[in-house]
């Protein structure tokens, strides 16, 4: 029975302890700083917003730790010996390890603005910074946010949610312009704008003004305007937390690097989640993807190889998804902000300019590549098989009702997505889908 | 926008004030004619000189006019038993009829505008409250923003408040339907309308006041989620079936001399279907009679096993049902209330079948008893009550044993479910002695085929369904009595669980675990905990409500009909192709 600590409790952490346990009798400890139990980080927004307490965005129940043997333990990780096999937390306590596996998370970037550190500034990513924007936002009269993203657009809404006006600076000429091409960014901003978003594209922040008693004033864009405000989140995206090993013999990058075995190279010590950097990513995969289901995925392998089977990490298709406001997102595959001089692009959008596909197939063979969808649920088990198996363009087009997953009596699109590609090649004409005799009542 | 919302919240605390208050609007006075046209003659000769006292008196509310009543009648049934003239011992309740026919004052005499004052203005308001939300709300979509800061949705003042008047309400209802004679009186006009014949009862105030909720509040339900088809579609068919089927239709019956009856309501929710007056009712109504019971039966023979092999048990549940109406319109406010704990969850599978595996005892010896059979058990009370004690302290020590490592806490549970059923046991010999026909004798437990009904139309049918089913919406979630309770849903769901079509299909690894779904189950399932594994949620207890699908923000979930073969032990898609996982 070896002794295997895990610091972080995050999904990383947490999936590799419950797939450890899962797979042998080994002591499992789970170490956090930042709270007892597992919860989901993702769902932060929602407790401000009212729509879920705390309880609720734990994914299990507090007895469930004790049952399955995983010893949780609160505290801060001050430093570890890699030689001596052992952890040193804040105080003089200590503790040994066999097999140590780093899920250490992510940091809010913050890139140096002068004023950063006035009070009623912040990024937004541990349960403590949630804590921290509750009180930062009290009496607020206005917001600014910094930083076209999945965080800053949840910021934007959570601010919403208690009528707090916000002004949202982007650097990009769209909102997440380094990852939406245009079309789709552009029905974002529209989406923002509707809900009463301050939207100011192509805007970047020269300084953070203060009241001259420590707290934010206004901030100063670099066109000089002034905008007053009381709160200002920074979400200009996230870094991996790699403090803790960062001067010592575990090799870093901007991550921990880790080889396909998900291990450092230290013996015995693996990193995993939105802290590890791999080395040889696979080739339709970055090096860090700091997103769920990945610290997840990496979990799950990184517990058969502590347990003595080792299995290399293969991530298969990316997928993503979001929420912007009302509007879902779902990813499959890979989509650029620029299209690729070999790929050409289909797309769609629906009248009411909040449902949209596109899609990217390579012009030679027709193969897709990746597909963005807002506003339609498709299912992640048909593109998966659709992208594995290099389906074309045109098949596709033509089976995309398969890959529905609307809600019943959701008015289906396929028709008019294959209408339009249709009109678009007319050397590859595909059959379009035919209403139902309920649908055409209900339309 | 925000001016008529508020004009819209008065109104509907103006007439919400006013049906409360109304409660008092009328005086009591008892003359000689009325008792010689309600009292039967047999009754007439004990009770005027014990009612000498009353005539005349001018009481000034319901409470002391019916308690003058009820104590009466009960000076006159004791003084009969103690001279043993068990023939002179008044059974019938005449407190309700006597405050009917005794009440004046503005209540009686403005009926219609009293009326439309209380249930005309309060719709008014109440849509004036709830249709401004389109543009204030912004775009249609989720709206739950500030559910766990509102004192109404989460067990603040406001949800206790409106817990302790509902419960009170049922019990009235109920319980003391004498004392709520002038609520009754004022719907009066409306029963008029539909049967000109009639007059109002307390079950056609408590049937009115049960659509009035589910429409109004159907319409906050559809506003509410207008960018889901499912779920508009579904709220029109609860708003249609409570309407149609459980109000007007059977008042349209009656007014057409036909039998009372609600063709969407089956055998064992409607516990009474085998009593013998109903059976006697309906074979003796002619053909329609006779349809209405053979459409019972088949209603509960083919109709659910069919229907939930095809749609899953939301056919009925969150598309039919009355209950299920009432609390997919005027309970979803609370849904988030319900328990998600493991625990809560075995609570809930050992009460809800032990009520339909009771539903069924009780209506097997109704029909044995019925065709002529006789049945009669009588246990010493602390005998029963000892073995209630004893079960309780295992089932507790069982089910701890599954979930919990430390010893401690197993000794402390068995010895919790010891004294916790102990208590209840006392508390149902109490209750019994109490209210009267139940059990207990003396110091036993007696069971009879008439009694044992008795009981279930008590504990199971007014107190769990009513009173804890509605009363507790605010408190534990809007469907208590579905999850808990219902023999129907249990009955449904064994066979949604076993043979059906129905899943809830998780799109392959895109959850994050954020728990939105649970949270909103009003069934208490904690969906995330199949979903972020990737697995179908098949659970027995599933009504399809379809909200969970609706509240994920990842489009992960999604009602399906699909192929049976599909719900368990496929493989899982995680977007992993380092290991499989299997369902």
């Amino acid at each position: 029975m070896q002794k295997i600590v895990i610091i972080g409790n995050g999904v990383a952490g947490i999936t590799a302890a419950r797939h450890i346990r899962k797979l042998s009798d080994d002591e499992i400890t789970v170490i956090s700083g930042e709270t007892d139990h597992f919860f989901s980080r993702t769902a932060l927004m929602y407790i401000y917003m009212g729509h879920m307490e705390y309880e609720h965005t734990k994914p299990y129940e507090d007895w469930f730790w004790d049952k399955n043997k995983i010893n949780l333990k609160r505290a801060w990780v001050k430093s570890i010996d890699f030689d001596q096999k052992q952890i040193q937390f804040d105080g003089s306590e200590a503790m040994a390890y066999d097999k140590l596996i780093l899920a250490t998370g992510s940091q809010s970037n913050f890139f140096g603005w002068p004023g950063q550190d006035l009070q009623g500034v912040q990024g937004l990513y541990s349960y403590q910074d949630l804590a921290l924007m509750e009180q930062n936002t009290k009496d607020v009269d206005r917001a600014v946010i910094l930083g076209g993203g999945l965080i800053g657009v949840e910021m934007a809404e959570m601010l919403h949610s208690r009528h707090i006006p916000v002004t949202y600076l982007i650097r990009e000429e769209h909102f997440w312009g380094n990852m939406l091409p245009k079309e789709e960014a552009t029905l974002i901003d529209n989406h923002l704008n509707k809900n009463g978003i301050d939207l100011r594209q192509e805007t970047e922040l020269e300084e953070i003004l203060g009241d001259g008693n420590g707290k934010v004033k206004a901030v100063k864009t670099k066109s000089g305007e002034i905008i007053d405000c009381q709160f200002v989140g920074l979400t200009v995206g996230v870094h991996p937390n790699i403090d803790l090993v960062k001067d010592s013999k575990v090799n870093t990058d901007r991550g921990i690097l880790v080889d396909e075995n998900l291990q450092t190279n230290v013996p015995d010590v693996y990193a995993i989640g939105d802290c590890a950097q791999l080395k040889n990513p696979p080739s339709h995969r970055r090096p860090i993807e700091a997103v769920w289901y990945v610290g997840r995925m990496m979990g799950e392998t990184v517990a058969r190889t502590v347990t003595g089977k080792e299995t290399k990490y293969q991530p298969g298709v990316w997928f993503n998804s979001a929420k912007f406001f009302d509007i879902e997102y779902q990813n499959y595959g890979i989509v650029l902000p620029e299209c690729p001089e070999d790929s050409g692009a289909f797309y769609w959008e629906c009248d009411d300019k909040e449902k949209c596909i596109k899609i990217i197939y390579k012009k030679e063979t027709n193969e897709v590549q990746g597909v963005n969808l807002f506003g339609i649920r498709n299912r992640h088990e048909v593109w998966n098989k659709w992208l594995t198996e290099k389906k074309t363009l045109n098949y596709i087009i033509s089976n995309l009702p398969e890959a529905n997953f609307d809600p019943e009596f959701f008015t289906h699109w396929e028709g008019e997505i294959q209408k339009k590609y249709n009109g678009e090649f007319p050397e590859n004409q595909v059959s379009v889908r035919k209403k139902g005799f309920l649908e055409k009542i209900f339309a | 926008m925000k001016a008529i919302r508020y004009t819209g919240l008065i109104l509907f605390l103006f007439s919400l004030g006013l049906f409360l208050s109304s409660f008092f609007m009328s005086s009591f006075t008892l003359s000689e004619e009325t008792f010689t046209s309600i009292i039967k003659e047999e009754h007439q000769e004990s009770l005027k000189p014990a009612l000498d006292k009353v005539f005349d008196k001018k009481y000034s509310s319901s409470i002391p006019f019916v308690n003058a009543i009820n104590s009466t009648v009960d000076e006159v049934n004791a003084n009969a038993r103690s001279e043993q003239k068990w023939d002179k011992v008044i059974y019938d309740d005449y407190a309700g009829s006597l405050a009917r026919a005794s009440a004046r004052g503005f209540v009686p005499n403005n009926k219609l505008l009293v009326f439309i004052l209380i249930y005309v203005v309060g719709a008014i308001g109440a849509l004036m409250f709830l249709l401004p939300q389109i543009k204030l709300h912004g775009p249609p979509g989720i709206k739950h923003n500030h559910i766990f800061h509102n004192a109404l949705n989460n067990r603040g003042w406001m949800g206790i408040l409106t817990g302790v008047l509902l419960i009170g309400f049922y019990i009235l209802l109920y319980f003391y339907p004498a004392y709520i004679t002038n609520w009754i009186i004022v719907v009066d006009p409306l029963q008029k309308l539909i049967n000109p014949s009639a007059s109002s009862s307390q079950w056609f105030l408590y049937g009115f006041l049960y659509t009035f909720a589910v429409l109004v509040m159907g319409v906050r339900m559809i506003l509410k989620y207008r960018h889901s088809k499912y779920q508009i579609f579904r709220t029109c068919s609860v708003m249609f079936f409570q309407l149609a089927f459980a109000f007007l239709i059977p008042e349209i019956l009656v007014r057409l001399n036909q039998p009372y009856f609600d063709f969407k309501n089956m055998w064992p929710l409607d516990y009474d279907f085998f009593d013998a007056w109903h059976i006697n009712t309906l074979t003796q109504s002619g053909g329609l009679g006779l349809f209405m019971f053979v459409w019972g039966i088949t209603l509960f023979a083919v109709g659910v096993p069919v229907f939930v092999y095809i749609f899953g048990k939301r056919w009925y549940c969150s598309w039919v049902c009355g209950c299920g109406g009432l609390a997919e319109t005027a309970g979803d406010p609370f849904r988030q209330l319900s328990d998600k704990s493991t625990e809560a969850w075995q609570i809930e599978r050992l009460i809800i079948h032990g009520v339909l595996v009771f539903a069924i005892v009780m209506t097997g010896l109704v029909l044995y008893n019925f065709f002529g059979g006789d049945f009669y058990i009588s246990f010493n009370k602390w005998m029963v009550l000892g073995i209630v004690a004893l079960l309780g302290g295992g089932l507790y020590f069982y089910h701890r044993k599954k979930y919990v490592a430390m010893s401690g806490i197993k000794v402390r549970n068995t010895v919790a479910g010891i004294v916790g059923f102990f208590a209840l046991g006392i508390v149902f010999s109490e209750v019994s002695v109490f209210a009267k026909y139940m059990p207990v004798d003396g110091s036993n437990f007696s069971f009879s085929s008439g009694n044992i009904r008795t009981v279930y139309g008590f504990m199971i049918g007014s107190i769990f369904s009513g009173v804890v089913g509605t009363g507790f919406y605010p408190l534990m979630g809007n469907r208590v009595w579905c999850r808990f309770g219902c023999p129907l849903a249990a009955y449904l769901g064994l066979v949604q669980r076993f043979k059906s079509r129905f899943r809830i299909t998780t799109n392959g690894g895109q959850c994050i675990s954020c728990g939105n779904c649970s949270t909103y189950c009003e069934m208490g399932i904690d969906v995330r905990a199949y979903a972020q594994r990737g697995q179908n949620i098949v659970r027995s207890s599933c009504v399809g409500c379809g909200v969970c699908s609706a509240v994920c923000p990842r489009g992960v979930l999604n009602l399906e009909n699909r192929d049976e073969d599909g719900r368990f032990n496929q493989p899982i898609l995680l977007g992993n192709d380092s290991i499989s996982v299997s369902n």
